[in-house]
């Protein structure tokens, strides 16, 4: 048509349109280079100064601790993704972990066998999980609480939940089948991995691929333009938190499935700082509007290695602190960068 | 003027981003006292070549004299004490900051002991908005503000700063006449005391009203250095576009072809609305295929009208009827779905999503109908993505660039078509050519012009009037939130719809 086009640079004839997409190659994409070296560069550190670090044992422990963070980071990222951020994650890993064995167990009210005991604490207790992922978004929603206040409530209260519902107690059992889904092997990989994974690539395609997706990355980016937009602001909120919820449940059970003990004292504490520092250094903007699981998962990778390192080496937990804030700080100060 | 040396000289100036280059050896000269226009099309370099200078960007090469000493800002801030102010082409104020603060930001009065003296600063603001005829609450948020309020206070900011040159990106695209004149005023006022100013407009009568000098960029470079009394605005246009004189004759200079028209029945009527403190009786209707025109001064609530048509603002009063049914809207997305398209004025607030790709940005909107089972359909929005760069002329490397990398004219064609590829029945167009160059602007009104051909109904606001008048197939005119005027057909032409605009007078609607 016009001379607005006609001199525009043209660009590489075929690249209009095409994306970069496909392969893992796109998924890692180039966004990612910088976590991945820093990981590169920690487990070569690690490969010459850890000892026994080359080893399935170490593998092992270092994947299991990680698939938590991995998982309840999955629904961060989501929420954070909306400009949101979500305290309460720990407390309601509290709330599923508490309220599952009870369940199979046959205390809370009569199962007819186990299995069904087990499947009904599973999908009862995530349920749960949602309820109050659904409430932290009700909060934000609808009364436009901040929601680093809004998830406070259930940060403080959530825990109190949990521990008056099993009355502080120590829940100790003894039920493999529950546990598989945490020790559980297939091909010779924890099950626990397995879920992580699942739970990361079919984020990860959502967040890219569906108009929920992005939705999401659109309330972030600009929630007034979104609305205007017709995007039902509320409910794509709502329902990160939802994610956020579920998440936290399933990471709750295994967590419980892994110690075979259930302590609402402890199941959860202090994760929300390990979960949000893996968003973070992995690239997803912490205002909102660009996100990345496949970063969520690498930052996580690199939190744990980094605090799997000083602790092999003989570092104090304190000091170890002050290495994760330091990682926190770097990671927020490159994203500034990037903006800029 | 005879001065030898001018005050301002930038001399090829390259500047690439990534490797696409937005300024191919590219020049500026400006004389002390000199009003210096700065034109081109939409994408041509005008912006980067501001940015270049004032530091908020840096150039790949050239050089920069001012003063005839080597300038090196690398941020406004630094550009500002060093004596050049800018007036950014999108408003780069604090929305939810009170007008003071945003005033005096990064240079707050303080009392003695250090803390921040509220009182002088709001007195200051006061009387310096008072300067600009603006008379406003100083404590309240900006964002509160029209735009067109909030683009003449980041004027009034930029001119407080006592600089030897002043530099305006698009500072009229969202203002009235009443305010381009007050502009227009302080322009004057800075000339008389030698300071210069460059002025970016794609507004051509505006440039021959206040301008000595223009400067034409096309593609990044400079084309044309000339004094504005030796240039017709036709041989304007056809430098800005590198077309020739005899071809932009032809194609005249309004795009609001006139035709046959098939009107076709109501499908919007709005009975006496009144939407919280800014409208309290406004009528009107639109009908299919009909282009309506809603004129009317700053603050007589238009944008509020076309908001509560749109669900995005509730209405105390009146009713609005979509094909004969009242409607029941509770947000943007019931209006969406009820066939109705509304384009914001505001593209930075309430259009852009900065983050995201011209592709993604353009089916904002459409992303639900894209869909099956809730995922994208992505070769179907790539094929209408494509279509619409290239129909209204998008300029941008690829439909995966970042809406904030476009050019503004170029980001206000992308939300156009946001609304465009939706096909709705009604299309609200809150200043819809704003910040469009010439060229484009013909484009998209003669699109506009087809879609309503074809049984879309628009209902159009504009600060300019000719776009009103030309565009209109009917207009109404609101003043201080009632409607007091119609115009029809024959009857609708400028002195009369301005007569109304002030005075309300004219036919009663
Ligand atoms: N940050 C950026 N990244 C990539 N490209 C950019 C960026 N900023 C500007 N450009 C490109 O540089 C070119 C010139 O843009 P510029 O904003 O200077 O145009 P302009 O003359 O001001 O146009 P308008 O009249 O629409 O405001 C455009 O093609 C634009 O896409
Ligand atoms: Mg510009």
């Amino acid at each position: 048509m016009s001379s607005t086009t006609q001199n525009a640079p043209s660009p590489v004839p075929g690249s209009v349109g095409s994306r970069p997409r496909g392969g893992i190659a796109a998924v890692l994409s180039r966004r990612h280079i910088g976590t991945i070296a820093a990981l590169v560069a920690l487990l070569i550190f690690n490969f010459i100064f850890t000892p026994h670090f080359a080893t399935m044992q170490t593998l092992s422990v270092n994947l299991t601790q990680v698939c938590v963070i991995v998982i309840v980071g999955v629904g961060m990222t989501m929420v954070i993704a909306t400009g949101g951020i979500d305290l309460s994650v720990g407390s309601i890993m509290a709330i599923a972990g508490a309220f599952a064995p009870q369940i199979f167990q046959g205390t809370l009210f009569p199962v007819p066998n186990l299995y069904t005991g087990i499947a009904l604490a599973i999908v009862l207790s995530i349920t749960v999980a949602g309820f109050f992922g659904l409430f932290n978004g009700w909060l934000v929603s609808s009364f436009r609480v901040q929601p680093i206040i809004a998830t406070l409530i259930l940060y403080i209260a959530g825990r109190g939940i949990a521990q008056v519902w099993t009355n502080g107690d120590l829940q100790v059992f003894k039920v493999p089948e529950f546990q598989q889904i945490a020790i559980g092997r297939v091909f010779g990989v924890p099950f626990q991995v397995w879920i992580m994974l699942a739970l990361v690539l079919i984020a990860a395609w959502a967040l890219q691929r569906t108009v929920f997706g992005r939705q999401v990355l659109a309330v972030g980016g600009n929630e007034q333009a979104a609305w205007l937009a017709g995007i039902p602001v509320r409910r794509v909120k709502r329902r990160v938190y939802v994610i956020s919820g579920v998440c936290s449940g399933i990471a709750g059970l295994i967590v419980i499935a892994m110690n075979s003990a259930a302590d609402a004292n402890l199941i959860g504490m202090g994760i929300e700082l390990d979960v949000i520092a893996a968003v973070a250094v992995g690239g997803t903007l912490l205002s909102g509007g660009r996100a990345t699981i496949i970063g969520t998962l690498l930052g996580a990778l690199i939190i744990q290695l980094v605090r799997y390192t000083l602790l092999a080496n003989g570092v104090p937990d304190a000091a170890a602190l002050v290495v994760k804030a330091g990682l926190i700080v770097l990671a927020v100060w490159l994203q500034r960068q990037d903006r800029a | 003027m005879a001065t030898a040396e001018p005050f301002l000289s930038m001399q090829g100036i390259n500047k690439s981003f990534g490797n696409i280059p937005a300024l191919i050896d590219a020049s500026l000269e400006v004389r002390e006292g000199e009003v210096m226009a700065l034109i081109g099309q939409n994408g041509a370099g005008k912006s980067t070549m501001i940015k270049v200078l004032n530091g908020f960007s840096r150039k790949d090469a050239g050089t920069i004299t001012v003063n005839g000493a080597p300038w090196a800002a690398t941020s406004p801030e630094m550009a500002q004490r060093g004596g050049i102010s800018t007036i950014f082409q999108e408003i780069n104020l604090i929305p939810f900051r009170s007008v003071t603060e945003n005033i005096y930001l990064g240079r707050e009065i303080k009392t003695r002991l250090g803390l921040l003296d509220l009182r002088a600063m709001q007195a200051g603001a006061r009387k310096l908005l008072a300067e600009f005829d603006i008379d406003v609450d100083v404590r309240r948020p900006l964002g509160e503000f029209s735009t067109a309020i909030q683009q003449m206070v980041a004027i009034a900011r930029a001119v407080s700063f006592d600089a030897r040159l002043v530099i305006m990106d698009e500072p009229t695209s969202s203002l009235d006449e009443t305010e381009v004149g007050v502009l227009f005023e302080t322009i004057r006022r800075l000339k008389a005391k030698r300071v210069a100013v460059v002025f970016v407009s794609h507004k051509l009568d505006e440039l021959y009203a206040v301008c000595d000098r223009v400067t034409v960029m096309r593609d990044g470079r400079t084309v044309a250095v000339s004094t504005m009394a030796d240039m017709t605005k036709l041989q304007l246009v056809a430098t800005m576009l590198g077309r020739d004189l005899a071809e932009v004759r032809r194609a005249g200079a309004t795009a609001f072809t006139e035709g046959t028209r098939t009107i076709g029945e109501e499908l919007l009527s709005v009975q006496d609305l009144a939407v919280g403190r800014r409208v309290s009786d406004a009528s009107l209707s639109v009908r299919r295929g009909e282009i309506v025109g809603l004129a009317g001064l700053l603050g007589a609530g238009r944008t509020e009208t076309a908001r509560a048509i749109y669900g995005a603002s509730p209405h105390e009063k009146g009713s609005i009827r979509l094909e004969g049914k009242e409607t029941d809207f509770t947000a943007p997305a019931d209006a969406i779905k009820a066939g109705i398209g509304f384009c914001s004025e505001d593209r930075k607030h309430e259009g852009i999503i900065p983050g995201m790709s011209v592709r993604e940005n353009l089916t904002l909107a459409l992303l639900p109908a894209l869909s099956r089972a809730g995922i994208v359909d992505e070769s179907r929005q790539r094929e209408i993505v494509l279509r619409f760069i290239k129909e209204i002329g998008i300029k941008c490397s690829s439909p995966e660039q970042k809406i904030r990398e476009l050019s503004g004219g170029n980001q206000q064609k992308v939300l156009l078509a946001r609304w465009l590829c939706m096909n709705p029945k009604l299309l609200i167009l809150d200043e819809p050519t704003r910040g469009i160059d010439v060229g484009a602007k013909a484009e998209i009104q003669r699109l506009i012009r087809k879609l309503a051909d074809d049984g879309l109904g628009v209902l159009m606001i504009s600060s300019e009037i000719e776009e009103i008048v030309e565009g209109s197939d009917r207009v109404f005119v609101l003043r201080d939130g009632k409607m007091t005027a119609e115009f029809d057909g024959e009857a609708i032409n400028e002195p009369a719809v301005m007569g109304a605009m002030a005075h309300g007078h004219g036919e009663v609607a």
